[in-house]
């Protein structure tokens, strides 16, 4: 996701001569060929991420489109004050890029670990959510937020997730992506699970039962019409994600709670429990009750129950 | 709203600031003494009649913002959003109504709008709101109006544009490490067209700075950090008036004014008194107050 994220900035930068790029003194081997090529348009502020924000805030008050860039919570949580306060509240055309959602740096420890990060962005005035579920996702919401005025927050993970899209869907902020129709019910998918929920999909039809693919990487706006349709259509309701409570999860029991529609419904999200000991991204989302087999069971349990 | 006329209070002082003066001229000190004046009453009445905080704070700053209103900033009230205008960023956000009150009397918005400060569906909230002509950026909670001005002055200097920025921070603001963070890189990216004014009054909001983490030496942290100091009197209309329309004083680092000033200044009973961080002035108060000032309710 970061190479089609870097790459698409890439290009649309050399288009555009109001985008900036901003890190916080991390980016290594990723950034170098954008601060290379527009060097007039690329700073790194050093390991000070709320200056980071005011300083984009700052740009983007005179007529920029700002990237900020760093890892994990560094800039979002960490200086979540100026998002508020100076980029949201002033409508401002900063874009928030994290690397690292969920367990990305698995091993690297809890402080590493994106798990609160979509909870908090998604409840910000004017702040668009996105987190996109492969390398396609990223190239075409990368592209969106650009041209979409206003703050975003793009959510990746880090290098080397499969691509799961095998042509190049049709994306518009706020829509969810249908990468399979079923009648049994519906796995709702943001973020890096995409690839799990699919293969739990793949072992769900062995078994003989169909599920919906809906990915949704945009958590605000939220496609609530995606979700009653699903709802309505399939009776069962199974959302997936790399984040603790807060992120999809709990965005979709809102529409569901505030509907009609009473579908069988479940969220499968990271526990809270800062790690303790080192894993790798797959192993640590297993612990947390996220691998694909966890997946699959659960939507069996929906249909059984 | 301000549609339904009624009695204002400032009303009968309102005599506008005369722009016979464009920036580019010099400004009699008398015209800008005047206008400082005429700006702390505003702000007396404005927190008298709102029962609203912070009068001590922003009495403080009357001086610095009338130099700059009627001497320095490049800024024109028709156009608020002139592309070539100097920025001001007042980050200590809580001095709003003697901002206001600046604005008004520089014919931003009309006087009137002063009488409605903090009530309902004023657009003068408590604390500096951009939704107020003239005011670039919303302040209040401390440690954000620096870094926004060095991205305001970044993108000038990079787009190769003449305007300046100037922010206002308080003293006690600088215990916000962001405020560090912007220090440090403001110095390293040589932004010559950015200026910070600290409004140095040694008092902030639970105690005297100097016994809740003391700034001292104030002037030397900033020079350490690459900026080209200046201390001065921040209530002496003709040094500010000197210092302010001399920046940028290098060619290669950005600018600190540390004022040296008063709490409450231009008020004998709230000079240098931290409960006037707090207190509003009552009927009697706020009266003895104009008297001093040389006005009346």
């Amino acid at each position: 996701m970061r190479t089609a994220f870097i790459n698409t900035l890439n290009e649309l930068a050399s288009r555009d001569e109001r985008i900036w790029l901003l890190c916080g003194d991390l980016g290594f081997s990723v950034l170098e060929p954008f601060a290379k090529s527009f060097p007039n348009r690329y700073v790194n502020v050093g390991v000070a991420e709320q200056n980071m924000t005011g300083v984009a805030a700052g740009l983007a008050l005179s007529g920029k489109i700002v990237f900020t860039y760093s890892i994990a919570n560094f800039p979002v949580i960490r200086c979540l004050e100026q998002i508020r306060n100076d980029v949201c509240a002033h409508n401002l055309n900063v874009k928030i890029v994290s690397v690292g959602g969920g367990f990305a740096y698995g091993s690297a420890g809890y402080t590493h670990h994106g798990t609160e990060d979509l909870a908090i962005m998604r409840v910000l005035p004017n702040m668009t959510v996105l987190a996109p579920g492969d390398p396609v996702e990223t190239r075409l919401l990368t592209v969106a937020a650009t041209e979409q005025p206003g703050p975003c927050y793009l959510r990746l993970g880090k290098a080397g997730e499969p691509t799961i899209h095998t042509s190049e869907p049709e994306i518009t902020i706020g829509k969810a992506i249908i990468l399979r129709q079923g009648v049994d019910g519906t796995l709702i998918s943001t973020g890096g699970m995409l690839g799990s929920a699919i293969k739990a999909a793949n072992e769900l039809f062995a078994l003989g039962v169909s599920v919906t693919v809906l990915s949704m990487p945009a958590l605000s706006p939220l496609d609530k019409g995606a979700i009653l349709h699903a709802a309505k259509n399939t009776g069962r309701i199974l959302t997936v994600e790399n984040h603790g409570l807060g992120g999809l999860g709990s965005a979709v029991a809102e529409v569901l709670a505030e509907s009609t529609i009473c579908p069988r419904f479940a969220a499968m999200y990271l526990q809270a429990r800062p790690a303790s000991v080192a894993g790798s991204e797959a192993t640590m989302y297993a612990s947390h009750g996220l691998s694909v087999g966890d997946i699959t069971s659960k939507m069996m349990s929906l249909i059984d129950s | 709203m301000h549609s339904r006329p009624r009695p204002s209070p400032h009303r009968q002082h309102a005599t506008r600031y005369d722009l016979r003066y464009p920036w580019y001229m010099s400004v009699p000190v008398q015209l800008t003494v005047e206008f400082a004046s005429r700006i702390r009453a505003h702000a007396l009445r404005m927190v008298s009649n709102a029962s609203a905080a912070h009068i001590g704070s922003a009495l403080s700053i009357a001086d610095i913002l009338s130099v700059l209103y009627t001497h320095v900033l490049r800024v024109d009230p028709t156009k608020p959003d002139w592309p070539e205008r100097d920025r001001l960023i007042v980050s200590k956000g809580h001095a709003t109504s003697i901002l206001y009150a600046a604005l008004a009397e520089r014919g931003f918005f009309p006087l009137d709008w002063l009488a409605d400060y903090c009530k309902d569906e004023s657009k003068l909230l408590g604390h500096v709101s951009h939704h107020v002509p003239g005011v670039e950026v919303s302040t209040g909670s401390l440690g954000h109006g620096l870094p926004i001005a060095c991205g305001m002055a970044l993108a000038a200097k990079r787009d190769g544009r003449s305007n300046r920025t100037f922010v206002i921070l308080s003293d006690g603001e600088l215990d916000e490490g962001s405020c560090w963070e912007a220090i440090l890189f403001a110095g390293h990216n040589r932004l010559s067209n950015l200026t910070a004014i600290v409004d140095y009054n040694k008092i902030q909001s639970f105690g005297t700075v100097k016994d809740v983490l003391d700034l001292d030496p104030l002037a030397a942290k900033w020079d350490a950090f690459h900026w080209h100091t200046l201390e001065i009197d921040g209530h002496d209309i003709a040094q500010l008036q000197v210092a302010l329309s001399s920046v940028p004083l290098e060619a290669d680092r950005p600018t600190v004014i540390i004022a040296h000033t008063i709490k409450g200044k231009g008020v004998s009973f709230m000079e240098d008194r931290l409960e006037w961080h707090y207190k509003s002035p009552n009927a009697v108060q706020l009266e003895q107050a104009l008297q001093e000032l040389g006005y009346s309710c």
